[in-house]
């Protein structure tokens, strides 16, 4: 078992026509069951083409009619991005995994309100996708540092998720699924949604959420963890000596009006029984001990 | 990105928004001539930062003669003004506001900004205008009403009136000043929307003794992603106040940001690039710099990171952490090279290298005959480095 995606999940690129959407797309076909699992590619008037002989259609709902495909990845630049998770959700797809980094945060408030009452689930936009190691990867983390194990992880950032799993892996913690929500102000799942979906899966013993500077969602997701989550959770918090008012890279990482700071997020998490360290260096090491008790 | 008052100003006069009138001047002798031909007896000399806090600063004040304007003008303008947002060594001021002096009855706050947990535009309004919302929430939160706003429908004509009565706005006219500022809150939602702020707050927005609803200060911020289809918002960039090296960085694409520490580092991925600043301080150094190389990263970006870095006097040494994904660790090894060779590198380099084609990268700056250090994880780049940086000093 694992979250979200397993070597059954069939996708469709929404950019794949690109240079980015082939690249990664060529990556995640050629890992695990990937061959199997990348069945289209959507970019509007390029229908009949084909890419790696993945099958371009002008549409979502062509290339979910004619493969069955359920979920989306998407690496359209980010004047479009927006409307391309529109159509996704339109469509009536079950989840869609933006990768595009810059999108506008107006128009992901106007997506994020077409999406209520809808079924769609949407990971990211700026995110490097999602991964259940050994099975499928969907998105651009560098496949080879994960293992299949029973870690979840769950973060807001690219390379530092990366380090997350390399030091698990090399303690020879391996991973159930591994989810990057993405940077922006505006997003889909957040840290609270993977997590119960964490606390539900059989195969997942135990997670590791990393978080940063900016917003709350931290802390929603750590007084949700005090009275349900029935796994040990390690937390860490990148930005401690960010400075207040500086967007620090992610343009949802920003401490504003004395919200968000690393300091407060790991104290929420501290006391709400989540196994936190100060040390990027030691996220593994954590979790082993945590483990061991 | 941030613009200066009097531009925010405009835009509000664009969405028919009363602002005081004014003019923005360069010089003492604009500044008189703007008082004299806005005319009155009292004007308000604004000093023209982005940081906020100006008034406390010295940075604003009122004149009650064209003398006291050449007076203030000249103080104000050149002088290095300190606010809790500028830090220690202030901001040069380089131009000011000069503007019609206000019978102020009554100050109100209003502003709009994105409210990231519920996915919604929310607008914030209080009676304790003129002061830092944030006091305002500490000591008396139950004078501060919000509304989020539904995307479709807009600010209702039912949600503004609402807000209005809530706040006070209301005077010796009674119904009038209230459909006034009624007026100004749906304003200022349609410009926030339509010109993609992050920030739009009119604080004070003021009821004046005749029975007049004026903007007396303004402030937006603008989403960055949203440049692209906004050049009148461009035009409105002030680069000198701006950080040189962080003007300099964007042009590469590289995200920069300058801090007080003396050890400089150089990471791919901004929550890496936190935790990297993050564990030298932990293991007692000071970061000097946050610096994401982003996702990829060429020879040339890893040059241009390399000479930005070292623009920096209180360097004394660098670390690289780089965590290979897409980014192939051969390629920033050359890149590390290069920059090392191109800037003759006269600091320590520390260099921890992981992910893919790591052996490769490993083995060029091993052959490259250059005194890297290389470091095995992140804990051990974080040491070596805080004790190069120390040995330096």
């Amino acid at each position: 078992m694992s979250i979200l995606i397993n070597k059954d999940t069939r996708v469709m690129t929404q950019g794949m026509t690109g240079k980015v959407g082939q690249f990664h797309t060529l990556h995640s076909k050629n890992y695990a069951n990937g061959v199997n699992c990348f069945v289209a590619g959507v970019t509007p008037g390029k229908a009949g083409q084909s890419y790696e002989g993945i099958p371009v259609f002008n549409s979502v709902a062509e290339a979910k009619a004619q493969t069955g495909a359920t979920v989306s990845v998407i690496y359209v630049p980010p004047p479009y991005a927006a409307a391309a998770i529109d159509e996704a959700v339109e469509a009536g797809l079950e989840l869609v995994i933006c990768i595009t980094e810059g999108i506008p945060v107006m128009d992901m408030l106007r997506t994020r309100y077409k999406m209520q009452g809808k079924k769609t689930l949407l990971i990211g936009p700026n995110c490097p996708g999602v991964i259940t190691p050994d099975e499928i990867k969907i998105g651009i983390m560098p496949g080879h540092i994960h293992r299949k194990g029973g870690i979840g992880v769950v973060s807001r950032s690219g390379t530092l998720t990366y380090e997350a799993v390399w030091q698990l892996t090399q303690l020879g913690y391996g991973q159930s699924s591994c989810v990057g929500i993405g940077g922006d102000p505006i997003n889909g799942l957040k840290h609270l949604d993977v997590m119960k979906m964490f606390n539900d899966d059989p195969a997942t013993d135990a997670v590791v959420m990393v978080g940063e500077i900016g917003g709350s969602d931290e802390e929603e997701c750590a007084r949700w963890i005090r009275g349900n989550m029935k796994k040990p959770v390690v937390g860490f918090i990148a930005g401690v000596t960010a400075p207040p008012g500086k967007r620090m890279g992610h343009a949802g990482a920003i401490i504003s009006g004395g919200q968000g700071s690393a300091m407060v997020k790991l104290a929420v998490m501290e006391e709400c029984g989540i196994h936190i360290t100060r040390n990027p260096a030691e996220m593994g090491k954590t979790m082993k001990a945590v483990l061991r008790r | 990105m941030k613009i200066h008052e009097y531009q925010a100003k405009e835009i509000l006069r664009q969405y028919a928004i009363p602002t005081p009138r004014g003019k923005v001047c360069f010089s003492v002798e604009e500044a008189v001539a703007a008082a004299t031909e806005i005319g009155g007896a009292l004007w308000v000399v604004k000093a023209q930062i982005h940081a906020g806090g100006r008034g406390k600063g010295g940075g604003v004040k009122v004149a009650r003669s064209l003398n006291e304007v050449h007076e203030h003008a000249g103080e104000i303008l050149g002088m290095k003004l300190v606010t809790h947002q500028t830090g220690a060594a202030g901001q040069m001021v380089r131009c000011l506001l000069i503007e019609e002096g206000m019978h102020i009855v009554r100050e109100f706050y209003v502003a709009f900004v994105v409210d990231r947990s519920k996915q919604r535009v929310v607008l914030i309004a209080s009676s304790e205008g003129g002061m830092e919302i944030e006091q305002v929430a500490a000591k008396s939160p139950n004078k501060i009403h919000k509304v989020w706003i539904d995307p479709v429908a807009g600010l209702t004509d039912a949600e503004a009136d609402g807000v209005a009565k809530k706040i006070g706005l209301v005077g010796v006219h009674g119904a009038l000043e209230r459909n006034r500022g009624f007026f100004c809150l749906q304003s200022l939602y349609r410009a926030f929307v339509e010109k993609d702020a992050t920030l739009a707050e009119i604080n004070p927005l003021v009821l004046t003794g005749d029975g007049r609803v004026i903007a007396l200060d303004a402030k937006f911020s603008f989403d960055s992603n949203a440049l692209y289809r906004h050049p009148e918002i461009v035009a409105y960039r002030d680069l000198s106040e701006e950080d040189p090296n962080e003007i300099e960085a964007s042009k590469f694409d590289l995200s920069y940001i300058a801090l007080d520490g003396n050890i400089g580092c150089l990471v791919n991925g901004a929550g890496l690039a936190m935790a990297t600043m993050d564990i030298i301080k932990l293991y007692g150094g000071a970061p000097a710099n946050f610096l994401d190389v982003g996702g990829g990263a060429s020879k040339e970006k890893v040059a241009e990171a390399f000479k930005l870095m070292l623009k920096n006097p209180k360097l004394r040494a660098i670390l690289v952490n780089i965590f290979g994904g897409i980014m192939r660790c051969d390629v920033i090894a050359e890149g590390v090279v290069a920059a090392v060779r191109e800037t003759h590198l006269n600091v320590p380099l520390i260099v921890r290298l992981e992910g893919t084609n790591v052996d490769l990268g490993k083995k060029i700056l091993a052959e490259s005959g250059l005194a890297i250090i290389a470091a095995n994880d992140m804990a051990d780049a974080a040491k070596k480095v805080v004790a190069a940086a120390r040995g330096k000093q």
